[in-house]
């Protein structure tokens, strides 16, 4: 019957794609930002506050700054997603983005580039206010702040795939509601990102170890306290492969739905 | 732009069912049919957005859809629903979908100017689309469509939804195209558009070609030249004269067509007929009496 269409390696297209998400962007900013970093701060004010005050260290570290430590990745991991789910799937279905951009010399490879790599991007923006927070608070400061931006950027990237995934399979918002509470929710609640993944049941641990949250705080923790990763390569590994994965799969599924 | 035994399956039917085309560079054809006759799957064949289960196709001498990418640098698309960007003004949507076909800050300047200048848009430059009505921003997808001044542009259904105006402008603009050697191929459910606009139209139903020629031509050979219209009863057995051809009963009209006037003007006088109109058989009757007179899905 229909033959699959193959499926086009990406081009420098991709960055026409995320110049335009990011003119919307900067068009919306203010409130955006506002946004961004009220949220965070909320969680940080009330659980670092609060329970810090009953816990006054976990793993060697203050309280405090375990737990900002986590919520600069579980930011990006939110911020990342959210955009890579209702946002693009709007570009999609409801504002025929995508469909005017697939007319003009861009293939979905290209489109699904752009699309993830500014979701990335959003993640970014969250969790750099989340790190300017942290700077005010004394939290962390020098060189491990500018180390942690590209691998911030790298676990956006991850999770923008795996939504993105969802967002070419999807029909309708509906969809999204079951990847946040049957994915992200438990990601966020086993990854360490509020308490060591040591505190867990043996077989939760295992399971914890391939997820991607666990690698990205493995890395993003110890480097804003100005600390070298125990498993920089290992954990930057599996966080690529997630988004090489994820946009690879999010590609044929797209190329598939949109080139039929 | 050419293509030879196209065919585009779909699990459930036959969207183009064996098409050959030959469009030569700066004519201007129209795509005609009913809905769901294979008009939009077509385009977007050409345009290589879908891959033909059967069949070549070559536009601008590019073989599609191995090389569509390449192929649409040269091609304006102008699609069928609005798909303008809601939050940008009327110069951001223009500068974002320039640089999707990597046009220079400096050529996009240049561009935007002359195309705003071309659809009378200059007032509104930085007018948010929000704010624009349904005639304006047809015109303006039709200036993004020519953002990269493309040899070759495909409308989808151009003028469906405008108001006279807008219809009127939208027609000028694409007059002068043409007179500008463009080649332009479009879809259209107007009848009176198509006859106005193209070289040459194809009548498609059901993913097949029923009629190619040159409007007029297609009207002469499918049906006499004159046709008369009567809106009142008329006797079922009804005697005609020779010189009048066929009689049709379409619900409560029935037609009757013949080559000259007289006999028409005879019959009005005979029947003593009010509610009638007599006229030159058009395009529209051609295209209801091939794709049959029917309702469809």
């Amino acid at each position: 019957m229909t033959t699959p269409r193959p499926v086009i390696r990406p081009g420098l297209g991709f960055t026409s794609v995320w110049a335009r998400n990011f003119l919307v962007w900067k068009k919306l900013m203010i409130p955006s930002l506002i946004a961004n970093f009220g949220e965070p701060l909320l969680y940080l004010l009330a659980f670092g506050y609060g329970f810090g005050h009953f816990v006054k260290t976990m793993d060697h570290l203050p309280y405090l700054v375990f737990l900002a430590t986590g919520i600069v990745c579980s930011s990006a991991m939110n911020a990342a997603s959210f955009e890579a789910l209702y946002s693009a799937f709007t570009r999609l279905e409801m504002q025929k983005t995508w469909e005017a951009i697939l007319t003009a010399p861009l293939e979905p490879a290209d489109l699904i580039l752009g699309e993830v790599s500014w979701a990335a991007t959003k993640g970014l923006i969250n969790a750099l206010a989340i790190l300017l927070v942290g700077l005010v608070l004394g939290l962390w400061w020098g060189t491990g702040m500018l180390w942690v931006l590209p691998v911030i950027f790298c676990m956006g990237f991850a999770f923008a795939s795996l939504a993105m995934v969802m967002t070419v399979l999807a029909r309708s918002y509906d969809f999204f509601v079951y990847y946040m509470i049957l994915v992200l929710t438990p990601l966020l609640l086993v990854s360490g990102v509020f308490f060591p993944l040591e505190a867990l049941p043996r077989p939760v641990v295992q399971v914890a170890e391939w997820l991607p949250l666990t690698h990205a705080i493995g890395l993003i923790r110890p480097l804003l306290i100005g600390q070298i990763p125990r498993d920089l390569w290992g954990n930057l590994a599996v966080l690529v492969a997630y988004g090489i994965g994820g946009y690879s799969l999010a590609t044929l599924i797209a190329t598939r739905r949109l080139r039929r | 732009m050419r293509v030879a035994g196209l065919v585009k399956r779909y699990p459930d039917r036959s969207a183009v069912d064996g098409v050959d085309l030959d469009i030569p560079r700066g004519e201007c054809f129209g795509l005609l049919g009913p809905n769901g006759a294979g008009k939009t799957t077509t385009l977007r064949l050409l345009l290589g957005l879908t891959t033909p289960s059967l069949g070549t196709i070559t536009v601008l001498g590019y073989p599609i859809p191995r090389e569509a990418r390449l192929a649409r640098r040269r091609i304006g698309v102008v699609p069928q629903s609005d798909n303008l960007d809601p939050d940008f003004s009327v110069v951001e949507n223009l500068t974002v979908y320039a640089r999707y076909f990597g046009l220079s800050p400096r050529e996009i300047d240049s561009r935007i100017a002359s195309l705003l200048d071309f659809a009378q848009l200059t007032d509104r430059a930085k007018t948010n689309l929000r704010e624009l009505s349904g005639g304006t921003k047809r015109r303006l997808t039709l200036i993004r469509a020519l953002i990269h001044d493309p040899e070759l542009i495909i409308l989808d259904e151009p003028t469906t939804g405008l108001d006279p105006h807008a219809r009127q402008h939208l027609w000028d603009r694409l007059g002068s195209l043409r007179a500008a050697g463009r080649t332009l191929i479009l879809t259209t459910h107007y009848m009176e558009e198509a006859e106005r606009l193209c070289d040459r139209v194809a009548i498609l139903d059901q993913g097949k070609i029923r009629a190619l020629g040159a409007p007029r031509e297609l009207v002469e050979r499918a049906l006499p030249r004159f046709v008369l219209e009567i809106r009142e009863p008329v006797d079922e057995g009804l005697s005609l004269d020779p010189a009048c051809y066929r009689l049709e009963r379409v619900g409560a009209l029935t037609l009757i067509y013949a080559a000259q006037r007289e006999p028409l003007a005879d019959l009005v006088d005979r029947l003593h007929l009010t509610r009638y109109i007599e006229r030159p058989t058009n395009l529209e009757d051609c295209f209801l009496k091939l794709t049959g007179r029917e309702l469809r899905e």
